[in-house]
């Protein structure tokens, strides 16, 4: 196991960070799926996302689950949960070597400029009906600051 | 056009078939959170998605804020603006 020695104080500069997490029930999007039909996926996802998630048809409705939790969890990073802003400004790539990256787009992407984001980085998972998206957000910082508290 | 308490009335049926609220939505008050309630944030795009089919009206970006959606007198407000404009 590793920790930190309670009395220790790390030198190494730390970003100020955010996190946010969202899980998402499978069977709820494909039940969304089934009764909005293309209003609910063009409403939500952008055509890329749409594409990607429509290669494998088994699969459809477990992509773009990962993809609105991936979506709900930048929300919950940037704390934009009352800005008012289209899913569609935020934006799930997959990438060449299988990972996952984030897009922002719009005023989403000039909410998160404002407030210093340097990066957003997302994992996605899945198991069984359930798919999560957790994302850190790193932000700029203008003075180095030390990570861990020292004992007082 | 839909009156204030036939609206109400929309808003509540709307919220009992896709809310996933934990409480009756009939013995809800209209103030009453309804993410405290149970509504988790892909429910209340079901929501905003059976509200506009109701209402014959498009939530812009601008409006999609989770107060809007946070309680009945909430969405009966956001929806007074979008059938005013």
């Amino acid at each position: 196991m590793i920790g930190l020695d309670p009395g220790a104080t790390v030198s190494t500069p730390c970003p100020p960070m955010r996190l946010g997490f969202d899980l998402v029930q499978v069977s709820q999007v494909a039940a969304s799926m089934e009764r909005f039909g293309a209003l609910y996926e063009t409403r939500l996802f952008t055509p890329l996302e749409l594409e990607y998630a429509g290669c494998d048809e088994a699969v459809r409705a477990e992509r773009l689950a990962a993809r609105f939790a991936a979506k709900e969890a930048v929300i919950k990073a940037l704390r934009l949960g009352n800005e008012g802003i289209g899913w569609r400004e935020i934006e799930v790539l997959k990438l060449a070597d299988g990972d996952c990256d984030v897009l922002l787009h719009g005023r989403t992407a000039e909410l998160a400029r404002r407030m210093g984001v340097e990066r957003v980085l997302l994992s996605l998972s899945h198991d069984g009906d359930y798919a999560g998206a957790f994302v850190s957000v790193q932000l700029k910082h203008d003075e180095p600051a030390a990570c861990g508290a020292a004992a007082s | 056009m839909i009156g204030v308490q036939d609206a109400e009335a929309t808003i509540r049926a709307i919220l009992r078939d896709h809310g996933r609220l934990k409480q009756d939505v009939g013995a809800m008050d209209a103030g009453a959170d309804l993410y405290r309630s149970g509504m988790t944030s892909h429910a209340s795009v079901n929501v905003m998605l059976a509200l506009e089919g109701a209402f014959d009206v498009e939530f812009p970006d601008h409006m999609l804020k989770r107060n809007v959606f946070s309680s009945i007198a909430s969405i009966q407000r956001a929806l007074d603006e979008l059938t005013a404009a």
